[in-house]
């Protein structure tokens, strides 16, 4: 989570290469059409909402869970899971029990 | 006799039901029938269950006539639920086509509880895709109309269950509110929405839209019938780390006290930042007869201020998208629902599948919520947000300091015509600016019918703290009470009659 | 392009000094996966050991196993870490196959043990502290596996397929600072700090802690810096170092390959490369051209983890003798040089050996069954001393009948030989194959009668007093007996016959 700085509430101005950058982050096809209605949308998303720089907030703690709760642990113990079948009845394509997926370009991670 | 069976409230049919006077099948079928002859034109169902309905129906009719006690006080009594939890028995496709024709292998918590309370299962309502919008026109599936007026949307993200419940299709539904879209829905259809305290339903097998913000919660078209509703799916559950370990307040009980319509003692608080400029003028007229009506059940009323709570559209329009973009990645095209086979790669793959089967709305909350993500711009966008979270929490505290409950219009405005804000996001998001604060503070609120404005109807919203419900389904509940006696009956019966429909 | 020539490794020493850093990810042992209640067993048929939540089906949800926390506390304070009293997990956000989410819940950046140390012991006895700077606690990925193609990589693949009985196994991170100043023993202090590691976690029983089924696993950073120069390099990242050897060979070839790469004037590329076990090279993989952006942010589907401190003092309180303390007391007890204590420890065999002790048996001959006649068995099958299908209780029943006189130790090793080919416990062995010393006098002296009458001459020979010729005699009496005497009996009975 980074600490580095940016105006609040500055300048918001979201370029189509942003936005096509947003979307390969995404894993979003989107078109050359679709690159410039989102580009302006999100522009002026994004000057509405970049308002939470306004509030003066630096002593401020953030909330990430709305309720206090904290240490909700489970037991160690079996629970009943899917079967093989199950698992894979949803599958778009399966093969010897496992998920089959086209060709992984990426490093194995 | 089945006309009649529709109009009933979950109360009055269970009442008949566990009597024996009418029997559950006969219930069902009432509603299945309706379903059959409006639903062509509400568009309220995305999947009707007409055999498992009967046969859960049929199980409970054995039970009472083997002089089984019935499983629970809405035994019999069908449902609508929204088809963003997962059940084994029906597709599950959260109104997006990415989840198009998907069995789950698994039942929500919530659905498991409506089944072993013996509650009759009608079929999965219609939503925004992935409950954003709220306007239920971001469906995959096609629009849902609202039965006060068929060219004007009834609310979203649960436009779907509102609109059953209005056009008596069911008498209880199931919602999810993560910014509005349990209450919103119910202040443009006249009906009762309730969005309980954060961990107070699970969430396990509620397609998550926002973690932090989502809740799941009970829909009816009385405060009594979302009571017992209430009742029979909230509480801990195991499988969801944020559920909360402690009994569920009794809210029917509360509910109850409430219709005896004496409110005196109480301190109700009037937020000064809601129900200003910007609302409707009908909108502020109901709200401001509705306070005068509080007053004479003998609630004191308390101006309080909630002064942060202005920013908190824009702190929700960071911190759902964040969690929406990351909620969102699992829907790849790996491992269940759609498949676009275009390219070689599982990369090209997944993004021809995404960019196919989510709609526009859901992209944008998608690629909004990765910028606010990003390193660089987390600090200013996401993490100012989430202190906002902080302020907003601490505003209520306060105001609940002053106030047992505090209320506001549930919505700005009454129901639009359909198509009217699908293009313009920021419009669309100013639907819940009032019901936005209590989602980010996690707290309770509900909307309850208060009159129409302009021949459409108008909500008020009443909110409570965490784990405050009972007070605030008592304070509904004997503003419905005065509400209807002063009306002469429930607004909800001012329905236009649908084509098809008999009622 | 070629790639710049690797460079003499005492060359590379005395112009760069190596910045070390590892990163070692450890499979836990609990029953059930981090998340969800799915067995973790390896091996599983595929797809078998999977629910909602460990395939990220939508609407599932995550629930932290207690005793995985537990482990990670408990392998935080056995290094000598801070535990975090409030920590929350975090989702880092990649898209990838064999990940059902599309983000792996993982406490990144508020770890629940911090600023620790491990003690490491070389090879000539000094002894080295690295730094511990975190042990996280996350979720492992599902497997694939790669169809088509020539190498059977990922590259050149046609498809994938996928088994996700792996994803959501409880992983704990456990992250070094940089290890400063090691110069030209970088690599072994490479492989002694993952083996004191490993020794540290078996001796706190949280993990299998098996490099070769990957319940253990080591990526080694490594930069060079000119010579006393204090400018940090650029780093690489060697992931698929799968066994102690491989540690050490990593190291040394980046050591090697960076400094010829620097030496022909080129910049060394931050990247992750991949350690290939057969030459011992490594090799590029992705490139990070540009800082990867996770997205972090706090889980929200979990609450914050605030160990109370009573709880943490209740699990100080479980923490085993440290390895190191152990070691000092063994050889202590069982009167080893530190050269034999470093080859039992490097055979991995002392924990059967006290093991063996414990049952019963002289801390010698349990020492010397495992580190010669057990070692050449693991050897020839391929597995470590610990995975042999026999038990300590077992070694020590052996060496118990062979000094009973039960069994010779010929026999013996039959014995073993049986328990380890599955033929049960070594008294089944002995009941089922008939392994005892013959212990009937009258059909031992009838045999040595036969032998010495057999070979007059060697009978002549010991009755003029070579008692070292009775050998020959032993050896027939064996022979006629199968192996199944007790030669010690049998050389008293030659002297006695031939006296006589
Ligand atoms: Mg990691
Ligand atoms: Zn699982």
């Amino acid at each position: 989570m980074s600490a580095d700085p940016v105006t609040p509430g500055g300048d918001t101005g979201i370029t189509r290469d942003e936005v096509a950058h947003l979307a390969r982050l995404s894993r979003l096809a989107v078109t050359d059409a679709e690159l410039d209605v989102f580009a302006g949308q999100l522009e002026v998303i994004l000057s509405a909402v970049s308002r939470v720089g306004e509030v003066a907030a630096d002593d401020i703690p953030p909330t990430s869970h709305a309720v206090p709760l904290q240490n909700v642990f489970r037991p160690d113990e079996l629970r009943p899971g899917l079967t093989q079948e199950q698992a894979l009845a949803c599958a778009p394509a399966a093969e010897d029990g496992r998920f089959r997926v086209p060709q992984i370009l990426g490093e194995e991670a | 006799m089945s006309a009649e069976l529709t109009r009933l409230t979950a109360a009055e049919l269970a009442e008949k039901i566990h009597t024996r006077e009418v029997s559950a099948v006969e219930v069902a079928q009432a509603h299945l029938d309706r379903v059959a002859a409006v639903d062509g034109e509400v568009h309220a169902f995305l999947h009707v269950a007409t055999d498992a309905a009967l046969a859960s129906a049929a199980m409970v009719d054995e039970g009472l006539a083997a002089g089984t006690a019935p499983a629970s006080p809405l035994a019999g009594v069908p449902l609508a639920l929204k088809d963003v939890f997962t059940t084994l028995d029906m597709p599950t496709t959260a109104g997006s086509k990415i989840l198009e024709g998907w069995r789950p292998p698994y039942d929500a918590t919530v659905t498991s509880r409506l089944r072993s309370a013996g509650i009759t299962i009608l079929g999965k309502t219609n939503m925004d895709e992935f409950a954003m919008g709220s306007s239920t026109e971001y469906s995959a599936y096609g629009v849902t109309r609202n039965p006060w007026d068929t060219s004007r949307v009834p609310g979203g993200s649960g436009g779907g269950s509102a609109a059953a419940l209005a056009s008596f299709q069911a008498p209880l539904a199931i919602g999810t509110d993560t910014g509005g879209s349990i209450r919103q829905p119910a202040a443009f259809t006249g009906t009762v929405g309730v969005k309980p305290t954060y961990g107070g339903v699970s969430r396990y097998g509620l397609i998550a839209c926002a973690s932090s913000l989502d809740q799941g919660g009970p829909c009816a078209r009385t405060v009594l019938d979302a009571a017992l509703l209430h009742e029979v799916i909230g509480g801990y559950d195991p499988l969801d780390s944020t559920s909360i370990d402690e009994r569920v307040p009794s809210v029917v009980e509360a509910a109850r006290l409430g219709t005896s319509g004496d409110l005196s003692g109480l301190r109700v608080g009037v937020v000064r930042e809601l129900g200003g400029e910007g609302y409707q003028a009908g909108v502020r007229a109901s709200y401001e007869e509705a306070l005068r009506q509080l007053e004479k059940l003998g609630a004191e009323l308390v101006e309080v201020s909630c002064p942060h709570f202005e920013y908190g559209l824009a702190a929700y329009y960071l911190i759902l998208p964040s969690e929406v973009s990351s909620n969102l990645a699992r829907f790849d095209a790996m491992r269940y629902g759609l498949r676009v086979d275009k390219g070689a790669s599982a990369e090209e793959v997944m993004a021809a599948t995404r960019e196919a089967g989510f709609g526009p709305e859901v992209k944008r909350r998608i690629m909004l919520g990765t910028y606010a993500l990003s390193s660089g711009y987390y600090d200013a966008y996401y993490g100012q947000a989430q202190k906002v979270r902080t302020l907003i929490s601490r505003d209520f505290a306060a105001a609940f300091g002053q106030a047992d409950v505090l209320v506001s219009p549930a919505t700005p405005t009454t129901a639009f015509p359909i198509g009217d804000k699908v293009d313009d996001p920021l419009a669309m998001y100013l639907n819940d600016l009032a019901t936005i604060p209590t989602n980010l503070a996690g707290t309770a609120a509900l909307s309850v019918p208060s009159g129409l404005a302009d021949g459409l109807p108008v909500g008020l919203q009443v909110m409570a703290p965490a784990l405050g419900e009972a007070v605030m389904y008592r304070v509904a509940a004997a503003y419905e009470a005065a509400r209807q006696a002063e009306d002469g009956g429930p607004l909800i019966n001012r329905v236009p009659s649908l084509p098809g429909g008999v009622a | 392009m070629t790639a710049p020539a690797l460079v003499d490794f005492d060359e590379v020493v005395e112009r760069f000094d190596p910045m070390l850093g590892l990163e070692v990810h450890v499979e836990l042992n609990t029953n059930t996966k981090m998340f969800c209640g799915c067995p973790t067993t390896f091996g599983a048929e595929p797809n078998t050991q999977v629910c909602p939540t460990c395939l990220g089906l939508p609407g599932s949800l995550p629930v932290v196993n207690r005793t995985a926390v537990e482990s990670a506390i408990r392998i935080g304070l056995a290094l000598n870490c801070e535990i975090a009293p409030w920590g929350r997990f975090a989702r880092k956000n990649y898209f990838y196959p064999d990940m059902p989410k599309n983000f792996q819940t993982s406490q990144y950046d508020e770890p629940i043990a911090v600023n620790g140390y491990l003690d490491v012991l070389l090879d000539d006895g000094t002894t080295v502290r690295v730094e511990i700077e975190r042990a996280h606690m996350e979720e492992d990925t599902g497997k694939s596996l790669h169809v088509g193609g020539a190498t059977g990589r990922i590259h050149g693949a046609e498809y994938s397929l996928l088994d996700y009985n792996r994803a959501g196994v409880p992983l704990i991170e456990i992250v070094t600072k940089m290890i400063p100043g090691t110069r030209e023993r970088a690599p072994e202090v490479a492989r002694a700090y993952v083996t004191a590691l490993r020794d540290l976690l078996r001796a706190l029983g949280v993990s299998d802690v098996r490099m070769d089924q990957g319940s253990m696993r080591c990526d080694v950073n490594l930069s060079l810096s000119p010579r006393d120069s204090g400018i940090l390099g650029t780093r690489s990242e060697t992931k698929n170092v799968n066994s102690l050897r491989s540690v050490e060979r990593a190291v040394r070839y980046e050591m090697t390959r960076q400094a010829g790469v620097l030496l022909a004037g080129e910049p060394v590329v931050q990247e992750t490369r991949h350690f290939e076990e057969a030459g011992g090279s490594t090799r590029a993989g992705r490139r990070k051209e540009t800082a990867e952006d996770y997205r972090y942010f706090p889980e929200p589907d979990l609450v914050p983890i605030a160990p109370p401190a009573e709880w943490v003092e209740e699990l100080r309180g479980t923490l085993p003798e440290p390895p190191w303390e152990r070691r000092r007391r063994l050889q202590a007890e069982w009167s080893l040089t530190d050269e034999e204590l470093r080859d039992l420890v490097n055979a991995g065999a002392l924990d059967l050996i006290e093991a063996t002790v414990a049952a019963g048996a002289p801390a010698g001959e349990a020492r010397s069954w495992w580190v010669a006649y057990l070692a050449q068995q693991a050897n020839s099958r391929g597995v470590e001393l610990a995975g042999l299908e026999i038990t300590p209780a077992q070694v020590a029943r052996v060496i118990a009948l062979v000094a009973s006189g039960s069994l010779n130790n010929k026999l013996a090793r039959q014995v073993v030989d049986g328990v380890l080919a599955g033929e049960g416990s070594p008294d089944d062995v002995v009941a089922a194959r008939g392994l005892a010393v013959v212990s009937d006098e009258g059909a031992l002296v009838a045999a040595v009668d036969e032998a010495l009458a057999a070979q007059p001459d060697v009978a002549e020979k010991i009755r003029g007093g070579k008692v070292q010729a009775a050998g020959a005699i032993v050896g027939a009496v064996m022979k006629a007996t199968k192996g199944q005497a007790d030669a010690k009996r049998v050389r008293e009975l030659i002297i006695e016959r031939v006296g006589a």
